[in-house]
C-alpha cells in the first residue's frame, strides 16, 4: 500500500498535489494559492469533493500548491493523485 | 454545417497553460495529445485532465480532436476509457493500420452505446506514420465509416525509411500524392504533415502551398503561430474564387430553366464542378475573402 502520492505540477494554471495517509483526523488541505483570499474556500471544497468521491478515504492529508488552476485542473489533478494513492496506476510515487 | 480541417492544431495533453490558450488563435481543429508530448510517467494524469477539460472548457466551435496512444499498448485502451465523452469530435490514430482502425472503431461503437452519445458521432482521423500505413492507405482510407479525414506524419516516416527530412519534401511526395488521391476517392480530408521549423513562416508557406497542389485539403500546426500561414497559403486563389461564382450562378440558372445540361465557357458543368465550386466559394467564405468583399 502506497503511503503517499502526486500529481501535477507547480506551474502558472496548474496545482501540485500531494497526498497521505493518516490514521485518524479526517481530511486536512493545507493550500498555497495566489488566490487565496479570493477562490481558497472554493479551491478547497473541489479538492474536498473530489478526494471524497474518488477516494473513499476517511484520513488524509493534502498539501496543494496552486498556480492560479481553474476548478476543473483541480479536480484532475487530485483525482490523479488519489487514484495513484490508491494504486490503479505506477506512476507519481511520492 | 460540414467541418472544414484547414488547421489542425496539436496542444499537449498535460499542459494546463496551453489547453486553456489552444482556442484563440482560429485553428479549425485543436489536437489534444496523449502520445508523444507526454511522458510515460504522466499519461494517466494527462487522460483525466484532458477528460476536464473537453468536459468544462469552450473551445469557441473548433473541432476537438484527441490523439491517443497507439491502441497496440494498455494506454490507448486507458485513453479511450476515459477521454470518449459528450463534447469528443474526433480522435486521432497514430501509427494506424486497418487493423487497429476497425479496433477503434468498435470501441467507439460500445463506448457511444454506453454512455449515451449518438452513433457514429465521434470521428476517425487515422495518423500515417510507417511505411507499411503508406502501403495499405488505401484500405486504411475506407476501413471505416467514421473516417473523417487522414493525417501523414512525416517525421516518423522519414525516420523509418532512414531519409533526411528536407524542407523541399521531396522524400515525402509520393506519400502525399496518395494521401491525396486515396482521401479524394473515399471522399474525406487528406492532412498534411506539419512543418517542424516554428520560425520559418515563409517555408511554412510555401510547404502548405506544395501540399495543397498536391490535393492535400488541411495541415497539421505544431505552433499557434503556424495557423494564419497555413490558413492564408489553403485559402483559395482569386481566380478560383471568380470562376466558382460563375459556376455556381450559371448551375442556378440552368435550374431555373429546367435545363439538364450546363455549359460554361463550351465546358460542361458536372456534379464535381458545381461541388468543388461550392467547396472554394466556402473556403472563401471561411477565410474571410468574400464577406470582407476583397474579390466580391
Amino acid at each position: 500500500m502506497k503511503f503517499s502520492a502526486q500529481a501535477g505540477f507547480k506551474e502558472a494554471n496548474d496545482i501540485h498535489i500531494l497526498i497521505q495517509r493518516r490514521e485518524s483526523g479526517g481530511i486536512i488541505i493545507d493550500l498555497e494559492s495566489p488566490v487565496m483570499r479570493q477562490f481558497g474556500r472554493d479551491i478547497q471544497r473541489s479538492i474536498r469533493e473530489t478526494a471524497e468521491r474518488i477516494c473513499g478515504l476517511e484520513n488524509i492529508y493534502i498539501k496543494a500548491i496552486d498556480g492560479g488552476a481553474l476548478d476543473y485542473t483541480i479536480r484532475a489533478r487530485v483525482e490523479t493523485a488519489v487514484k495513484r494513492l490508491n494504486g490503479g496506476e505506477s506512476n507519481g510515487d511520492a | 454545417m460540414e467541418m472544414l480541417r484547414r488547421s489542425m492544431l496539436f496542444v499537449p495533453g498535460n499542459n494546463p497553460n496551453m489547453i486553456q490558450n489552444a482556442m484563440v488563435y482560429g485553428a479549425d481543429s485543436i489536437i489534444l495529445d496523449l502520445e508523444d508530448s507526454v511522458s510515460a510517467g504522466e499519461k494517466d494524469s494527462a487522460r483525466i485532465f484532458v477528460r476536464n477539460a473537453i468536459e468544462k472548457l469552450n473551445f469557441l466551435g473548433a473541432e476537438v480532436v484527441v490523439r491517443i496512444n497507439t491502441l497496440a499498448g494498455a494506454e490507448g485502451r486507458m485513453d479511450l476509457g476515459e477521454i470518449v465523452i459528450a463534447g469528443l469530435d474526433a480522435i486521432v490514430l497514430p501509427k494506424a493500420s486497418v487493423k487497429e482502425v476497425k479496433l477503434l472503431s468498435n470501441s467507439l461503437a460500445e463506448a457511444e452505446m454506453e454512455k449515451g452519445l449518438a452513433a457514429g458521432s465521434i470521428k476517425i482521423l487515422p495518423l500515417v506514420e510507417t511505411a507499411q500505413g503508406i502501403i495499405d492507405l488505401v484500405e486504411i482510407v475506407r476501413s471505416s465509416q467514421r473516417i473523417a479525414g487522414v493525417m501523414l506524419g512525416g517525421e516518423d516516416l522519414t525516420a523509418e525509411l532512414g531519409v533526411r527530412r528536407t524542407t523541399q519534401g521531396e522524400e515525402i511526395l509520393y506519400a502525399r500524392s496518395l494521401l491525396a488521391l486515396s482521401c479524394r476517392a473515399a471522399g474525406v480530408d487528406a492532412i498534411d504533415t506539419p512543418f517542424t521549423d516554428i520560425r520559418d513562416y515563409d517555408g511554412l508557406l510555401k510547404d502548405t502551398r506544395k501540399a495543397k497542389g498536391l490535393g492535400l485539403t488541411g495541415k497539421a500546426a505544431i505552433h499557434p503561430n503556424q495557423i494564419e500561414s497555413i490558413h492564408n497559403a489553403l485559402a483559395p486563389e482569386e481566380e478560383e474564387i471568380s470562376y466558382s461564382k460563375r459556376v455556381l450562378a450559371a448551375m442556378e440558372e440552368a435550374e431555373k430553366e429546367g435545363l439538364g445540361v450546363v455549359a460554361l465557357d463550351n465546358k460542361m458543368i458536372d456534379a464535381p464542378v458545381v461541388a468543388r465550386a461550392q467547396k472554394v466559394i466556402k473556403m472563401a467564405e471561411l477565410s474571410g475573402l468574400l464577406l470582407q468583399g476583397v474579390w466580391g
